[in-house]
C-alpha cells in the first residue's frame, strides 16, 4: 500500500541530472565555461604576477639598494650651507658601525675644455668636455666601483694637493688613452694632471664613468672648491636605515637638521606598493571579466530552461517538486562556474609560471590564491543561475508541457 | 513516512481510484470559458476507460486534473482515497510522481539520454532506492518490448517504439493510474494497432488502471468503457 510522502531529489541524482543537462549541449558549455575560466584565470595570473614581482623587486633592492645612503644638504637657498658637510666626512662615516665605505663627491667647476695632448691638431678633435668631480679617497669603494687600470689616489694625494687625476672609461676612450703606467699627462683648461688610474665600473653614480675626477685637497687648492657637495655611504645589507638615522648627527652634530639622508624605501613597503599598482589595476580587469562571465553564463542557462520547457514539464509529470527543477539548473549553472574556476586556477597558475620564467623570476604566490579560485567560479556560477532557476521553477506543468517536446 | 491528515486514509481494496465529485473548472479569462461542468466520474482499480469528444471539448482540462497537473475550480478529486484539493504544490508533485503515468503525445523523450535513463528518470523523484531503478526500468521495457533497445538513443527509434519507451516510464514505478494523452495522435495506423494492443495487455494481464483520452473513434471504441465529453459536460457512453 502506498502513502503519500514527499517526493525527494537526492544529491546523488541531482548531480546525475545536472551532468547530463550540461553534456548534452557540450559545446555551448565549453564556450559558457571559458568565460569563468578567463576571469579565474585573470584574478589568479594578476595576484600571482603582483606577488612574483613585488618579490622581485625586494630581492633587487636587497642587493644594492638597501646597502646606499646619500647624505645631501637639504636644498635651501643660501650660501650657509654649503659648509655643512665637513671634509673629512668620510673619514668620520666610516668609524660608524655598519658603514664599509663613505667618500664624498662634489662637482668641480672648471673653465675650459680636456685634452690629451699640448697642442691642437686641426684634423681631428682634442678637446673635449667632461665633468670634474672632487672625491675623497674611498670613492670607488663607496660606489661599489672597481679600477680598470692603474689605481685611485689617496688621502696623500689630496693633503699635498697633487694635480692627479682618475678618469673614467667614456674619458679614457676619447682620449685614446688604454695605459696609465707612464702617467700620461691632461690639461684641464690651462692645468695639467698625471691620470693615475681609470674607472673600470660602478654599480652606482653611472656620471662617473665619463667624468674626470680629482682628490678634494686639489681641489680646494687650485679650484677653491668651498664644501663637499653630497656624501655616498656603502653599508653592511640592512644597516642603511640605521645609518641613514646616524650619519647627519654625526657628520653635523650641530644642526643635523640641515642634512638630508636618501636610502631606498623600506622592501615591505615597496612591495606593497608594487603590489597595489599592479593588483589595483587588473583585479579590476579580472573582476569585470568575471562578470561577464556569469552574465554569459546566466544567458545560456535561461536559453537552456527555454529550451527545455518540455523537459521540465516533464519532471513536474514525473514528480519533480519546484525546488527540485529549481535545484537541478542552480547546479548545473555552479557545475560550469565550478569548471571554469579550475581551468581558470590552473591557466592563471601556467601565466604566472610563463611570466616568470620569461623574466627569469622566481615564480612566488599565495597558496590560497588557486584552492580558492574553483570556489570563487563556482560562486560566480551560483549567482548566475539565480534568476534562470527560478523562472524554470515557476513555469505551470500544464503550460509547460503543452509548450516544449 | 506516514504523514497526518487526509491524504494518508488507507485504501479500501474496493474504494475506485478516481473519483471526481462535482468538479468544475472555469478558466480565469474574459469572458470565462467553462471547460469542464459538474463532472461525476468513478474509475475503479484495474478499468480502462476511454475519454472521448472534439477538440476544445475538455478533454485536455480533464486530463490535467486526473493528473494533478491542474486543480478543479470547484468539487473535490480522490486519487487512491486522496482528498487532493487539500495537497500544497509540494504533496500534490509527490502524488502525481508516485501514482501517476503518463504517456504524450509527443512522448516527451530526451533525446541526448539512451533508453533506459528516460526509464530510469520516471523513478528518480519517486523515492524508489536506486539499486531497484535500472532492473525495474528493464523489465518495463521488457514488458513493452524494447528489451533490445535499452542503449539506444530515442532519436535513433521509431514513433511506435518512442512511444513504447514513453509507455515503459509510466509503468516501471507501478503506478495507480496511467494516463494517456492522445497517445497515438503522432503514429500511423500500423503502429498505433501495436500500441493499443500493448494497452490492452497491461490492462487484462497487469491489471492496470487506465485512462487514455483520444479524439479517435476508433482508438476510442477499443476501451471496454467510454466516457465522452462535450462542451464541458461528461456523458457515459
Amino acid at each position: 500500500m502506498k502513502q503519500a510522502v514527499t517526493s525527494r531529489f537526492s544529491m546523488i541524482d541531482l548531480v546525475n541530472e545536472s551532468v547530463a543537462g550540461l553534456f548534452s549541449r557540450p559545446g555551448r558549455a565549453v564556450l559558457t565555461i571559458l568565460g569563468t575560466a578567463l576571469g579565474v584565470g585573470t584574478l589568479v595570473a594578476t595576484l600571482g604576477i603582483a606577488k612574483t614581482a613585488g618579490n622581485q623587486i625586494v630581492t633587487r633592492f636587497d642587493a644594492l639598494a638597501q646597502t646606499e645612503v646619500l647624505i645631501e644638504p637639504i636644498s635651501q637657498p643660501g650660501s650657509r650651507l654649503q659648509s655643512v658637510i665637513p671634509w673629512d666626512a668620510g673619514v668620520r662615516l666610516a668609524r660608524l658601525n655598519g658603514v664599509t665605505a663613505a667618500a664624498t663627491l662634489s662637482q668641480v667647476p672648471v673653465d675650459g675644455l680636456i685634452s690629451a695632448v699640448p697642442f691642437n691638431d686641426p684634423l681631428r678633435q682634442t678637446e673635449f668636455s667632461f665633468n670634474v668631480y672632487a672625491a675623497s679617497a674611498d670613492l670607488i669603494e663607496s660606489v661599489r666601483g672597481t679600477i680598470a687600470t692603474g689605481r685611485f689616489f689617496d688621502e696623500g694625494h689630496s693633503e699635498r694637493a697633487d694635480p692627479v687625476a682618475v678618469i673614467g672609461p667614456a674619458v679614457a676612450n676619447r682620449l685614446n688613452m688604454t695605459r696609465v703606467d707612464q702617467q700620461p699627462a691632461i690639461k684641464i683648461g690651462e692645468r695639467i694632471f698625471s691620470v693615475i688610474g681609470i674607472i673600470g665600473e660602478v654599480a652606482r653614480e653611472p656620471s662617473l664613468l665619463s667624468a674626470v675626477v680629482i682628490p678634494d685637497g686639489t681641489a680646494r687648492e687650485l679650484y677653491d672648491l668651498g664644501a663637499p657637495a653630497e656624501v655616498h655611504i656603502d653599508t653592511v645589507i640592512g644597516a642603511n636605515q640605521l645609518i641613514a638615522r646616524q650619519a647627519p648627527i654625526a657628520l653635523a652634530p650641530n644642526n643635523p637638521e640641515l642634512l638630508e639622508a636618501r636610502t631606498a624605501r623600506d622592501p615591505r613597503e615597496v612591495r606593497q606598493v608594487v603590489q597595489e599598482d599592479v593588483n589595483a589595476l587588473f583585479l579590476v580587469l579580472g573582476g569585470i571579466t568575471l562578470l561577464v562571465g556569469a552574465i554569459g553564463i546566466a544567458n545560456v542557462v535561461l536559453v537552456s530552461v527555454i529550451e527545455r520547457i518540455g523537459e521540465i514539464g516533464l519532471r513536474r509529470a514525473l514528480g519533480a517538486g519546484r525546488r527540485h527543477i529549481a535545484r537541478q539548473f542552480l547546479f548545473e549553472s555552479l557545475l560550469m562556474g565550478l569548471i571554469g574556476g579550475v581551468i581558470g586556477a590552473s591557466a592563471g597558475v601556467l601565466a604566472i609560471v610563463g611570466a616568470s620564467a620569461y623574466n627569469q623570476w622566481t615564480p612566488v604566490m599565495d597558496a590560497w590564491v588557486p584552492l580558492a579560485a574553483p570556489l570563487v567560479g563556482a560562486a560566480v556560477g551560483l549567482v548566475a543561475g539565480v534568476y534562470p532557476s527560478l523562472r524554470a521553477a515557476s513555469l505551470e506543468p500544464v503550460d509547460a508541457l503543452r509548450a516544449g517536446v | 513516512m506516514t504523514l497526518p491528515g487526509p491524504a494518508t486514509v488507507m485504501i479500501e481494496s474496493d474504494q475506485p481510484v478516481v473519483e471526481l465529485i462535482d468538479v468544475e473548472r472555469v478558466f480565469d479569462t474574459t469572458p470565462p470559458v467553462h471547460a469542464l461542468r459538474e463532472i461525476n466520474l468513478s474509475i475503479a482499480e484495474g478499468e480502462y476507460v476511454s475519454v472521448s469528444g472534439p477538440s476544445g471539448s475538455g478533454k485536455s482540462t480533464l486530463l490535467n486534473i486526473l493528473g494533478l497537473l491542474d486543480r478543479p475550480t470547484s468539487g473535490t478529486y480522490l486519487l487512491d482515497g486522496i482528498d487532493t484539493s487539500d495537497l500544497n504544490d509540494r504533496r500534490r508533485a509527490s502524488v502525481r510522481g508516485q501514482r501517476v503515468g503518463f504517456v504524450f503525445q509527443a512522448f516527451h523523450l530526451l533525446n541526448t539520454r539512451s533508453v533506459l535513463d528516460n526509464v530510469i528518470i520516471g523513478q528518480i523523484y519517486n523515492r524508489i532506492p536506486r539499486s531497484e531503478r535500472k532492473p525495474r526500468a528493464v523489465a518495463a521495457l521488457e514488458r513493452v518490448g524494447l528489451g533490445h533497445r535499452v542503449d539506444f538513443r530515442p532519436d535513433r527509434l521509431s514513433g511506435g517504439e518512442r512511444q513504447r519507451v514513453a509507455i515503459a516510464r509510466a509503468i516501471a514505478h507501478s503506478p495507480s493510474l496511467l494516463l494517456c494523452d492522445e497517445p497515438t495522435g503522432n503514429l500511423d495506423s500500423g503502429t498505433t494497432e501495436s500500441i493499443m494492443a500493448l494497452f490492452e495487455d497491461l490492462h487484462r494481464v497487469d491489471g492496470l488502471t487506465l485512462v487514455v483520452i483520444t479524439h479517435d473513434e476508433a482508438v476510442s471504441a477499443r476501451a471496454p468503457r467510454t466516457v465522452n465529453i462535450i462542451d464541458g459536460y461528461l456523458t457515459e457512453q
